[in-house]
């Protein structure tokens, strides 16, 4: 996985004057998350690869919406919009669409992103406008006191629905692959290392960048993912997503997952039946691959998939509008308003 | 034998009119509003000062030859100052009795009828709710009646042509245009260079739409039908270069002109609505002028993206109608919160709700001044005429990038689709507008202020040593991060409101047209300014007391307008709303004033105002 992180082309190079260090980020703000958040790790691994993007400090805009995650641009000693809630991604596409050379992040919850942010989500993926979405998921509704939100289990228990939520919940990177992205991936906030690479992968992708980081909310909704996260049995619950490499997992490297026709299957190295030219070899740039990795969220006993699920090229959409601004001028010339405004049938009065 | 001239001195009788009010009316699909406006070009480029109204229908074709699918276009035109669409029309050119049947209520008494015989089949009676042939039965006794048979006249115009029948069809209204010209003495030439070049590449279509139009004049001077043929006048306008204009491309053109005026790109986020729509379609075609055009997944995100434009430096603009500006609402607050220019077009529509998308109202006045959470003043614009809607715009610009704050500029259905002659603005004369972007990072504080506007610096993104954050929660004052303490947000509230209100120091004073004080004082607001117009020139010409102030600025309002409502007797405030601004009048000023209202999706007439104020008069009297 290091081999790819240098692969990453560089969008724009900062002078030397421009540099800066994870210390530089930090904004003169008293960061005012709960103790234990693990908005704190992500936020930290944020500054942290901030100055290894060459991006100087003055060209990154960080946009919120509403959310315990939202306050993050206030952290960030860059420019930053908190704005209103789930209009994050609509604002962000303007900034980007205004001044393209900005290197433009969206930070966002389930609820934000989601619920009342979904629609906005979804265009902008679409679009494929180069902006980096961070999507903390943390299946909990922090910032009003714990209510259920879009990725909450089914028959969760909180404040608002004391007899077991009904909803399904939506699995983001299927909901992100459905609505045309062309980078999805899934991190954590206890896994410093694959965060970094997460965020440095979605930096450098050319178009949406969408990032599912699994965040614990240690006051409403603690240990929901210590599955995925905790050291004795997170290697049985989760598997890494590596580009070209087979599927493995488990805590001896003894499971990898094996196409059944078109459903994977959790098949054991160990038996004899199944050795590793059997199982199947990720491929990041292959969409229909990335929606059956994706379906593989909400089924036990099939692991959860962490790593990159689909990066791929496609032009995107700020890139296509300055081309026809382009195409327009070189066809009809630059616009000159006084034409334009003598322009039609005129007639003149003496 | 006499050449054609000399037979047409023999047989016609000419006559000068000063204004003529002519309705087109048919089917959805029959080219009534083409026709409508091909006429207007021509009057307007003959030198004639007008006024239109499209009427059409909310369904894009609704059942043909049905009262609910007919569409219809009024054009007054005159050698005198025209300032209404006409309250009646003289004639009036029925392509269907469904269009007859709608109608009707508009002719004048005396007033023409050309009526499609073709259209006037068992069935579109039937349709149209007719039990008898209104053509031939009397009950038309007080009209002057033309039946001509365009369908087939026409027809026979393109029978050596081979076309479909979908194609001759759709050729019918331009046989109309052709006798309107005739009969109004108007040329062809405007028409028949648009035909060119609109149908350069389809001669089938090119040649088609010239013959008809042809065939339609050649009919009405060799059929002799008309006895009568008129004339009106060019009108005295202030002396200049003119071209004809709606409000919703004058609006679209106003930005333009705003942005290039202020050094900035213009970014439009914008959703697909009725009224609306033609801003967003205008903008779109100008890409060559660095035009951003954004059509956004809803109206949320309309705002949203413009909001996010201006924040990284463009002019941020957005365009609607009452639907969309209720949903824009919450991001209007955040850009009160956030203090960053941003135009909003409201072009407004009958409601509530979805309402009465294709008619006009003037009912989201309340709503823009005062419909939103928090203390949250917006400075509010409204445009009088068509044309005006260029000035408003601009005026709306120039004030949202002075005061760093969102402005609203109402224009309404009625404006966006009607026209008139527009006198086109020296481009060198408009004031330069151009912000002075924040760059030097010593002392920089977002919040602080311009000691005269109250504005805070526009730093935007891309600027060393400028990074900054901004935000809906409430700010600190001057360093701009969050605070929630008592004072501070008490001071917040006061700089945001006196910020806006200051933006009255920055416009002219208001102007009475009339006498200066005396018995009536008719205040209006947007789209009823020639409507009251005409009714007080009415009333002057009789030599009442009665005089017209119109507000462009509903929020602030200039500062002597209190003083110039105390010099009155009676102010009639005339709306086609429930009395909204008459509202605000009242308890800005505390004056007595007097509604007019009507909410019927359609604009003033000028009889109803003069009715009113001569109420008000007797009253006075008594």
């Amino acid at each position: 996985m290091s081999a790819l992180i240098q692969e990453i082309p560089v969008k724009s190079v900062a002078s030397p004057s421009q540099t800066f260090t994870a210390k530089d980020m930090q904004s003169d703000q008293e960061v005012r998350w709960c103790p234990g958040c693990g908005d704190y790790s992500i936020l930290a691994q944020a500054q942290r690869i901030m100055p290894d993007l060459g991006i100087p400090k003055h060209k990154i805009v960080f946009v919120s919406g509403i959310g315990c995650s939202s306050r993050f641009p206030y952290y960030m000693n860059t420019y930053g919009f908190h704005s209103i809630h789930g209009r994050a991604t609509a604002i962000a596409s303007g900034v980007k669409l205004t001044q393209p050379d900005l290197s433009v992040w969206v930070v966002t919850g389930d609820g934000d992103g989601m619920s009342i942010g979904g629609n906005h989500l979804i265009h902008l993926l679409r679009r494929n406008i180069d902006v980096n979405v961070l999507l903390f998921n943390n299946q909990i509704y922090g910032l009003t006191k714990g209510q259920y939100s879009p990725t909450s289990e089914k028959g969760k228990v909180t404040k608002s629905t004391p007899f077991g939520s009904l909803d399904y919940p939506f699995n983001p990177i299927a909901l992100a692959l459905g609505a045309g992205a062309t980078f999805a991936a899934r991190t954590l906030d206890r896994d410093q290392k694959h965060l970094q690479m997460t965020l440095k992968r979605a930096a450098a992708h050319v178009g949406t960048s969408f990032i599912e980081i699994y965040q614990n909310c240690s006051v409403f909704n603690d240990g929901t993912f210590e599955q995925f996260t905790d050291k004795g049995v997170k290697d049985d619950n989760i598997i890494l997503l590596d580009h070209g490499k087979p599927l493995i997992f488990g805590r001896e490297k003894d499971k990898g997952i094996h196409m059944n026709g078109f459903t994977p299957e959790v098949v054991s190295l160990k038996d004899g039946h199944y050795s590793v030219n059997d199982l199947l070899v990720h491929n990041e740039n292959d969409t229909t691959l990335s929606f059956i990795l994706a379906d593989m969220t909400y089924h036990p006993p099939l692991p959860r998939p962490i790593g990159v699920f689909l990066s791929m090229d496609r032009p995107t959409y700020e890139t296509e509008m300055v081309h026809q601004i382009e195409a327009s001028k070189k066809k009809l010339g630059d616009g000159d308003i006084k034409s334009l405004l003598n322009s039609g049938d005129t007639w003149t009065i003496q | 034998m006499p050449s054609r001239e000399e037979r047409n001195i023999m047989t016609e009788t000419r006559q000068q009119l000063e204004e003529v009010t002519i309705r087109f009316a048919g089917d959805s699909g029959d080219g009534m509003q083409l026709a409508g406006t091909q006429f207007t070009n021509t009057a307007a480029t003959m030198g004639n000062d007008l006024s239109t109204l499209p009427d059409y229908p909310a369904e894009i074709r609704a059942p043909l030859g049905t009262p609910n699918g007919v569409s219809g276009f009024q054009i007054h035109f005159g050698s005198v100052e025209i300032n209404t669409p006409g309250d009646f029309c003289d004639v009036l050119v029925a392509m269907n009795a469904a269009a007859l049947k709608v109608n009707i209520q508009w002719l004048v008494k005396g007033g023409a009828i050309i009526a499609n015989i073709e259209g006037f089949t068992d069935k579109n009676l039937r349709l149209a709710g007719y039990t008898s042939n209104p053509l031939d039965d009397g009950s038309l006794s007080e009209y002057q009646v033309f039946p001509v048979d365009i369908t087939k006249l026409t027809e026979l115009a393109l029978q050596e042509m081979n076309l479909s029948s979908k194609l001759v069809d759709r050729s019918k209204n331009f046989f109309a245009l052709g006798m309107m010209y005739w009969m109004y003495n108007l040329p062809m030439e405007t028409t028949l260079h648009w035909i060119n070049e609109k149908f350069g590449k389809k001669p089938d279509i090119r040649d088609a739409n010239t013959r008809v139009l042809k065939a339609g004049w050649n009919y009405s001077e060799t059929a002799e039908i008309f006895k009568v043929r008129y004339e009106v006048a060019p009108a005295k306008l202030t002396p200049g270069h003119y071209r004809n204009m709606t409000g919703n491309q004058a609006s679209a053109w106003g930005l333009m002109v705003a942005a290039k005026k202020a050094n900035l790109e213009l970014f439009l986020g914008s959703y697909p609505i009725t009224p609306a729509s033609e801003i967003l379609h205008e903008l779109s075609m100008h890409k060559n002028f660095g035009v951003k055009t954004f059509q956004a997944e809803d109206e949320i995100a309309g705002i949203s993206s413009a909001i996010g434009a201006s924040f990284a430096g463009a002019l941020g603009t957005t365009t609607t109608s009452g639907p969309g500006l209720a949903l824009k609402t919450e991001a209007l607050g955040l850009a009160v919160m956030v203090e960053l220019p941003l135009v909003v077009i409201d072009v407004q529509r009958g409601g509530p709700s979805t309402g009465l998308p294709t008619k006009t109202e003037q009912a989201d006045l309340l709503q823009v001044v005062y419909g939103r959470n928090g203390e949250a003043p917006i400075p509010v614009i409204a445009a009088a005429t068509p044309a005006d809607c260029f000035q408003a715009a601009f005026e709306s610009a120039r004030i949202a990038i002075k005061y760093m704050t969102p402005v609203i500029c109402l224009t309404d259905g009625y404006l966006g689709n009607g026209s008139e002659p527009w006198l086109i603005p020296d481009y060198e004369k408009l004031p330069d507008i151009s912000p002075k972007f924040r760059t030097d990072p010593e002392g920089f504080l977002p919040y602080s202020r311009d000691k005269e506007t109250l504005a805070r610096p526009w730093a935007i993104p891309g600027t060393p040593g400028l990074e900054h954050r901004i935000g809906g929660l409430e700010k600190k004052n001057l360093a701009g991060n969050i605070d929630y303490s008592p004072k501070n947000h008490d001071l917040m509230v006061h700089l945001r409101a006196e910020k806006v209100a200051r933006v009255a120091n920055d416009i002219p004073l208001a102007e009475i047209e009339g006498d200066q004080q005396g018995q009536v004082l008719v205040v209006g607001w947007g789209s009823t300014y020639g409507a009251i117009r005409t009714a007080v020139q009415r009333h002057r010409s009789k030599g009442n007391s009665v005089s017209h102030l119109h507000l462009r600025y509903i929020n602030p309002m200039q500062k002597n307008v209190g003083e110039l409502l105390s010099r009155f007797k009676t102010i009639l405030v005339p709306e086609l709303n429930m009395g909204q601004l008459i509202k605000i009048l009242r308890s800005n000023f505390l004056v007595p004033a007097i509604g007019l209202n009507k909410i019927m999706g359609l604009p003033f007439q000028a009889e109803e105002i003069e009715t009113k104020i001569e109420e008000l008069l007797q009253g006075n009297k008594s």
